[in-house]
């Protein structure tokens, strides 16, 4: 805004007199913009998700067949979305958090029940995909895709075996490290490594979680979040820990990487669309979610973002190399080794100060 | 010696001038020249394409984001000049104390950081606001915050001119028979059209550039050109960036220069009048 | 008339000026306890200077680790806008140029432009693999690697506030009166005294302004960090927008804020008195 100052001088050298063109240029160019799907007697609909999370095509294809405008908007951390809800009073109709946070929107009761009536295609979601720990009795939550997190590295440049998040630690890849932008996908990360559950609520093992990511600090170039996806495939690093989704399409546009979920273990997790207590009509937002697990639907969403879906119908759609791709359909015995996040609770506020401190220790 | 040295400074101003305006537009020419580029990649070329500005005149976002751009520019700026020009005359004709303490509030939201303007009026109204039941977070209070950051540059502008006004000026239109408010606008409006111009003009540029008090004051659902370029920024992978800067620079550029024929225009044209002041 | 216009726009003030500043306040002095009710506390304050006395790691005080962060590449940055730009300014300022408005109009074009994308428009330049090591490799020469560090938030931030430390000294040296140039040559100054002993100091105020125009916003800045120099980068603008938007803690942000508000209130105070003094001096060098 100081810039303004610095306009005011300019206009004293410039000597601005009168002008009142401006205004109309640009406004020009605004009523040359593509007119609007009209919304006929509905409220629109407000759609939070994940970056890189839809193909966006398809909320034209909601519009036009239900005559119901969508507004979309994007996160890329959970914590993100939560403070959207609670903190901006956004007043969504349909978001998709992911376990701990569907949990901890149901406990803070910022969803509502779903009227499973008006979603008969919930046939199609694969049943172990329902009724998981953080809604026990799939009362709020309709499964939209899963995936697990691991470590994606460049083939020609990492000789070893990479089966163990110690390679992050290992002095050789030195600013060749890009580490997730997001408190639990990293920390829980650690807490494996080092024998712990990404569930812990020890103040002691958070200590050493802490510590040993600050001991890793002088490695890793920088943090980031969906921002990883174009740095990988341009090469400015070697390692970096993704989702299997993010893996997969750096894979796509460079070959040169692999996918690893380690040894110790890592998060498996599972989104879920959910409609918040905000919503202005519930009916429209069942109708959306059951658009979007209608399985030509869900396919077409799931071959655009490289994300597991949870739908079976659309699954069975899919290519079989899609099928039997192991990145994108991890084997069961990765899964055997994930552990599902959990709501920390009291503990969230010494977890995320743990986290500020990692990221001030770079 | 001091000749020797002289010499060489006359070589070295146009370098250094060169070397700055290279520093300036570097950025800016790798961005109108990747907005063309036939790929993902943001730092090799692989064929010329139009394929981003395609995308981004497919992209309702970024349709709507300029659309609020452009109406919260607009009202921002009539509003910020009308509420500005009445004020600075107001303040003209307060006390010397209360005048100085007017005024020094009112450059308050010059002098703030950015994010502390952002912060405070998104508790203004998350907090009194919602108390009050006039709704939350949407355009409407980011054109509120516009507003409000924008009076001051109003005023800061339209101060001088009034102070250059003959304080006699209103009171003789008012002894011709004039009542008050044809005297304010035949009389006092025309003098200070130029300051206020100034000031809507500045009103208007501060508003389509501003980012942090507006990503304070919206809600998710509802963006200007800024924040969805910033979540543009964070997601990567998404080249019609550079075409949006693109035609940003094009439009800005053509303005400017307009601007500038303009009043080197009337510059000469006063000159020969005779009437410059 | 007078008061058709001023108390409207007094009411203008209090609502939207002095009520929101008097919220950050209230805030940051506040705790809510889980019932909801809210009390007096200095917590949040103390929170923010804990472990500044006691010799704790550095991850224990953190957010006087992020205060000195902020404040130290904010004077970096004032310090290197200010070497680069005050030739700048005194070369656009100088005689001898024919189109002086059009090289002005140059410099401050770019401005104009939304800064977020200038700013990503250097993310390009500076990527491992981005357009300026291409060039490098292009003529075998070494390659820069300074993305997501220091030197590439140090680059932005200085790229972005440097036009304001030029146009107040080009202001200042353009408004000199010169004729007590024209007085020190004619009294047989040559020419490095009469730049160190004239010039200069009466060009002082631009200096102040400028470095005043880039010392705060740089200090407070949060988005330029964040791109160039990745999430890692946290400074007093990083945390409080984390406070805000994500942690949803208004009293802990509000602290912060009110810190940043001191500060400002500090180093404005600090160079108005610097202002000053040169006026003094400048006064005492007419007589």
């Amino acid at each position: 805004m100081k810039k303004a100052l610095l306009t005011l001088a300019l206009a004293a050298t410039l000597i601005f007199t009168g002008c009142s063109n401006d205004a109309a240029n640009t406004q020009t160019a605004a009523s040359n913009e593509g007119t609007e799907t009209a919304a006929v007697n509905h409220p629109p609909l407000h759609v939070a998700n994940w970056g890189l999370f839809i193909y966006e095509p398809v909320l034209q294809m909601f519009e036009e067949e239900y005559g119901i405008r969508v507004i979309y908007t994007t996160y890329s951390t959970n914590e993100e979305l939560h403070a959207m809800m609670v903190h901006q009073g956004a007043a969504f109709d349909v978001v998709t958090p992911s376990d701990y946070m569907v949990e901890r929107m149901i406990n803070e009761g910022l969803l509502v029940q779903i009227n499973w009536d008006n979603i008969p295609n919930y046939r199609y979601i694969g049943d172990n995909f329902k009724n998981l720990a953080f809604d026990p009795q799939n009362l709020y939550s309709v499964p939209y895709k899963w995936g697990t997190f691991g470590i994606v590295y460049n083939t020609t440049k990492v000789d070893q075996v990479v089966d163990s998040w110690r390679i992050l630690w290992d002095e050789q890849f030195a600013g060749e490290i890009f580490m997730y932008d997001s408190s639990r996908c990293t920390m829980g990360a650690v807490q494996r490594m080092l024998g712990f559950s990404m569930n812990s609520t020890s103040q002691d093992e958070l200590d050493q979680v802490r510590n040993a990511l600050i001991e890793q600090a002088p490695l890793v170039r920088a943090f980031l979040a969906d921002q990883i996806i174009d740095n990988m495939i341009g090469g400015e690093g070697i390692l970096a820990t993704v989702y299997n989704g993010c893996a997969r399409w750096i894979i796509n546009y460079n070959p040169d990487h692999n996918f690893v979920v380690p040894q110790e273990g890592s998060q498996l997790w599972f989104n879920s669309m959910v409609i918040p207590a905000t919503t202005q009509n519930q009916a429209n937002a069942e109708k959306f979610i059951n658009f979007m697990n209608r399985p030509d639907i869900a396919l077409l969403n799931t071959l655009y973002t490289r994300y597991s879906t949870s739908n079976m119908g659309a699954f069975n759609l899919l290519p079989e190399d899609w099928q039997n791709d192991p990145i994108y359909w991890p084997a069961d015995e990765i899964l055997a080794r994930g552990e599902v996040f959990v709501d920390l609770g009291a503990f969230r506020e010494a977890f995320e100060l743990a986290w500020t401190q990692v990221l001030l220790s770079q | 010696m001091t000749r020797f040295f002289s010499k060489i400074i006359v070589v070295l101003k146009p370098f250094y001038l060169g070397l700055m305006l290279f520093f300036m537009y570097a950025p800016i020419a790798v961005l109108i020249i990747f907005s063309f580029n036939d790929s993902r990649s943001r730092g090799t070329w692989e064929g010329f394409s139009f394929r981003w500005y395609e995308q981004l005149f497919n992209d309702p976002h970024t349709q709507s984001a300029l659309r609020n751009t452009i109406l919260l520019a607009i009202f921002s700026t009539i509003f910020a000049t009308l509420i500005g020009t009445l004020a600075a005359i107001g303040i003209d004709r307060m006390k010397k104390r209360s005048r100085t303490v007017v005024m020094l509030i009112s450059r308050v939201p010059v002098m703030m950081p950015d994010v502390i303007t952002g912060i405070s009026l998104m508790m203004l109204f998350q907090f009194v606001f919602r108390m009050l039941g006039f709704g939350g977070l949407g355009f409407g209070t980011m054109l509120l915050a516009h507003i409000v950051f924008n009076v001051p540059y109003v005023i800061l502008s339209v101060t001088p001119k009034i102070r250059q006004l003959d304080p006699n000026l209103y009171e003789a239109a008012l002894d011709l028979g004039s009542n008050p408010a044809r005297a304010f606008f035949q009389v006092i409006l025309p003098e200070l059209w130029p300051g206020v111009i100034t000031g809507a003009m500045l009103a208007f540029t501060m508003s389509v550039d501003d980012f942090m008090v507006s990503f304070f004051t919206t809600s998710p659902g509802v963006q200007n050109l800024s924040i969805r370029i910033f979540s543009m920024t964070r997601r990567g992978v998404d080249p019609s960036i550079n075409a949006l800067s693109t035609i940003i620079f094009v439009v800005v550029m053509i303005m400017l220069i307009l601007i500038n024929l303009r009043d080197k225009h009337l510059i000469t044209k006063r000159g020969e009048d005779g009437n410059e002041n | 008339m007078r008061r058709l216009f001023t108390y409207p726009y007094i009411l203008w003030l209090a609502i939207f000026v002095i009520a929101p500043l008097l919220l950050v306040v209230f805030f940051a002095v506040t705790g809510t306890d889980t019932y909801g009710n809210t009390y007096f506390t200095l917590q949040n304050m103390g929170q923010f200077f804990e472990g500044i006395i006691d010799d704790q790691p550095f991850f224990q005080r953190i957010y006087v680790v992020i205060t000195m962060r902020s404040l130290r590449l904010a004077l970096q940055t004032a310090v290197i806008c200010f070497i680069l730009g005050y030739p700048l300014a005194y070369i656009l300022a100088s005689k001898g140029f024919r189109n002086k408005p059009f090289l002005i109009f140059l410099f401050i074009m770019p401005m104009w432009m939304n800064f977020l994308v200038r700013t990503y428009g250097w993310m390009s330049i500076l990527e491992r693999n981005g357009i300026m090591n291409n060039f490098l490799r292009l003529l075998n020469l070494p390659t820069i690697d300074i993305m997501f560090t220091d030197s590439a938030v140090l680059l932005g931030m200085v790229y972005n506030f440097l036009p304001f430390m030029v146009l107040p000294i080009y202001t200042s040296l353009t408004k000199m009166d010169k004729r007590i140039i024209e007085a020190a040559q004619d009294l047989g100054a040559n020419p490095r005294n009469v730049f160190l002993r004239v010039v200069f100091p009466l060009s002082l105020p631009g200096v102040v302004s400028g470095i005043t125009m880039v010392f705060m916003p740089a200090a407070a800045t949060f988005i330029i960090p964040n791109l160039l120099g990745g999430g890692q980068f946290f400074l007093l603008g990083n945390l409080v927008e984390q406070q805000f938007m994500l942690a949803g803690n208004w009293h802990f942000g509000s602290a912060v804020a009110v810190v940043m508000i001191i500060l400002m209130i500090v180093s404005t105070f600090i160079l108005s008195r610097f202002d000053r003094q040169e006026e003094v001096s400048e006064g005492g060098m007419r007589l």
